[in-house]
């Protein structure tokens, strides 16, 4: 009784000397600390990373970005014959925002037409991740690599108009 | 009595018995167990959080960064702080004559460069950035600075040193253990040039005091800066090394009351620079067993995750090294995103999406990285008080995480379909 007692007294001291209770234990490092959640999520649970057949006449490939300015974006689409997107994968080498910024930009595009995607824009990839001024730059490469992928496509669908690879 | 002592056998009993993970972590610096599984961000009740969140904090391995108080550093500032509070100016009373007695230990002094006709101050490309900007901000004064450069190794070529150094040189200030990429310079040799040559040599032995030998009459120092919170030591305190044969003349920074011979006015904080004494004490008593220890942890840190991942590459020279500082790129995954991933352990990355702005480390341009090796460094730092089995998880999870991260990138996918990523025409953005 007294040991459980004391036990619990020991407990709230050290809770109250050596750190916040309150704070779950990840948000304690401090890279979590300046990430929204969202990113967070984004970034722990990416959705459609991966690749698709880059050979297909209906997958259109963009890469975007450069390993010296630490930030490299490869989105790819598939696209069915009525000009939906069907499916999408990114891979990306690049801080967390980026990652969130391209697995976002791959979750959206998933059931739009290629009109469609072409609206969408790298505000409001930020505004859903809550991006910082500082982060800004990788919801415009999300943005580049959605046009670089759309691109590609559409220089595939012309006929027969030679090397269709972008690169 | 029976029933006393038959009680206090069972209340031993009852909290040695294995149970919940321990509550309280040990001096802050232990991860008893880390929960994987995802938690929702939101912050939850306190009382609803489960107990082994109360003790959760990540590992540290940032040491180059900030070191934890040694706590026999604490046992020797406490008294100072509580009990011996006298101005160690005072002079006419037990209080003051008890604290300048304890201040006795460790001189401390802030020096400026002697402005005397001597306008050209050398020093290199890969100091610390206080360095550099002092260096920036005499430039504007007048005065001229060399910037000499370092080669692939870190180290700096003594020739270049030697050509550099001119009729009205001053200063050359070289530190002695980098904090990026801890690599140690020849500063015995540095030492023997400049003496030879008469011009003064300052380093900055802050990440080197108290965890290599140094000796300033072998190493012909003439000034050294000393950090109190890099060697277990407290915050707000620092010493400089002035030497007094041959005289070195130092103009002040700060006028004032003319404490401490003149050089650095203000009142001097005593419990604070015993700590500072204290933690050197304790350094040079610890510091061959610290050497050794982490020279051990560290060889395991680099072997485990050179035998566990391809396309590894520690920056600096292997040699002329100090253990405790590994800074290593992981090829084709980027710093900042690692960083993320391991969040259970406090590290420190060159990229640069840790600064302001999108430029890597300049040390490690310095040193000639490629750029996109650069954004992929990652600094652990190993100390006094990391344990092998933090090392141990730090690498596993450095490990997991390079393996997912590298799945996720396109570089690495590039390079397994064996293209050469040298001859892409990347767009700008």
């Amino acid at each position: 009784m007294a040991v459980a007692g004391a036990g619990r007294l020991r407990r709230a001291a050290s809770a109250l000397l050596l750190q916040s209770p309150r704070l779950p234990a990840r948000e304690l490092s401090a890279p979590a600390r300046l990430y929204h959640k969202k990113v967070v999520d984004h970034y722990e649970n990416p959705r459609n990373v991966g690749s698709l057949d880059k050979t297909s006449k209906n997958v259109g490939t963009g890469l975007v970005g450069a390993p010296a300015c630490g930030d490299v974006m490869k989105l790819q689409i598939q696209v069915d014959e009525k000009g939906k997107i069907v499916d999408a994968r990114f891979k990306t080498f690049g801080c967390g925002s980026a990652i969130a910024s391209s697995s976002l930009a791959t979750e959206w595009v998933k059931g739009k037409t290629v009109e469609e995607a072409l609206t969408i824009k790298n505000t409001d990839i930020a505004k859903e991740l809550c991006l910082p001024p500082v982060k800004l730059h990788c919801s415009m490469l999300a943005e580049d690599a959605i046009k670089a992928a759309l691109a590609d496509y559409k220089l595939k669908q012309e006929p027969k108009k030679g090397d269709a690879e972008k690169k | 009595m029976l029933l006393r002592a038959g009680w206090r056998r069972a209340a031993l009993f009852v909290t040695v018995a294995p149970g919940p993970r321990p509550t309280v972590p040990s001096r802050g610096l232990r991860l008893s167990v880390v929960d994987d599984a995802p938690q929702s961000a939101v912050p939850t009740d306190a009382a609803a959080a489960p107990e082994a969140e109360v003790g959760l904090r990540p590992l540290y391995m940032d040491v180059q960064a900030t070191t934890p108080l040694d706590p026999r550093v604490l046992d020797a500032m406490l008294p100072y702080l509580i009990n011996y509070y006298g101005n160690p100016h005072s002079r006419t009373h037990a209080y003051g004559w008890e604290s300048e007695a304890a201040m006795e230990h460790a001189r401390q002094g802030v020096a400026r460069f002697y402005k005397s006709r001597k306008k050209h101050v050398i020093t290199t490309q890969t100091e610390h950035k206080c360095v550099l900007d002092s260096c920036r901000s005499l430039e504007a004064e007048g005065f001229r600075v060399t910037y000499l450069p370092v080669q692939k190794s870190g180290i700096i070529e003594l020739k270049e040193l030697e050509a550099a150094i001119q009729p009205d040189t001053s200063l050359v200030s070289v530190m002695t253990v980098n904090n990026e990429i801890g690599v140690k310079q020849p500063i015995a040799e540095i030492g023997q040039i400049c003496s030879s040559r008469k011009v003064y040599f300052h380093t900055d032995a802050a990440q080197a005091v108290g965890k290599i030998p140094l000796d300033v009459n072998d190493m012909k120092i003439d000034l050294m800066s000393i950090s109190g919170h890099k060697i277990y030591g407290p915050k707000g305190v620092g010493a400089i090394y002035i030497r007094r044969r041959p005289r070195v003349r130092v103009e002040p920074l700060q006028s004032g009351g003319g404490q401490e011979r003149g050089m650095r006015s203000g009142t001097v904080p005593t419990p604070l620079v015993v700590g500072l004494g204290a933690a050197c004490e304790v350094a040079q008593q610890e510091m061959e067993y610290d050497h050794k220890r982490i020279s051990k942890l560290a060889d395991q840190l680099i072997q485990k995750i050179m035998k566990s991942l391809p396309n590894v590459v520690m920056n600096g020279d292997p040699e002329q090294h100090y253990p405790g500082c590994i800074n290593l790129s992981f090829a084709y995954v980027e710093g900042e995103s690692l960083l993320m991933a391991l969040k259970d352990v406090a590290l420190s990355s060159g990229s640069a999406c840790t600064s302001a702005s999108l430029e890597p480390s300049y040390v490690l341009r310095a040193i000639g990285t490629d750029e996109d090796l650069a954004h992929s460094s990652i600094r652990f730092g190993i100390g006094r008080f990391t344990t092998e089995e933090e090392v141990d998880y730090t690498v596993e999870k450095c490990v997991q995480h390079v393996k997912r991260l590298r799945e996720m990138s396109p570089l690495w996918e590039m390079v397994q379909d064996g293209i050469d990523l040298k001859s892409i025409k990347w767009t700008q953005h």
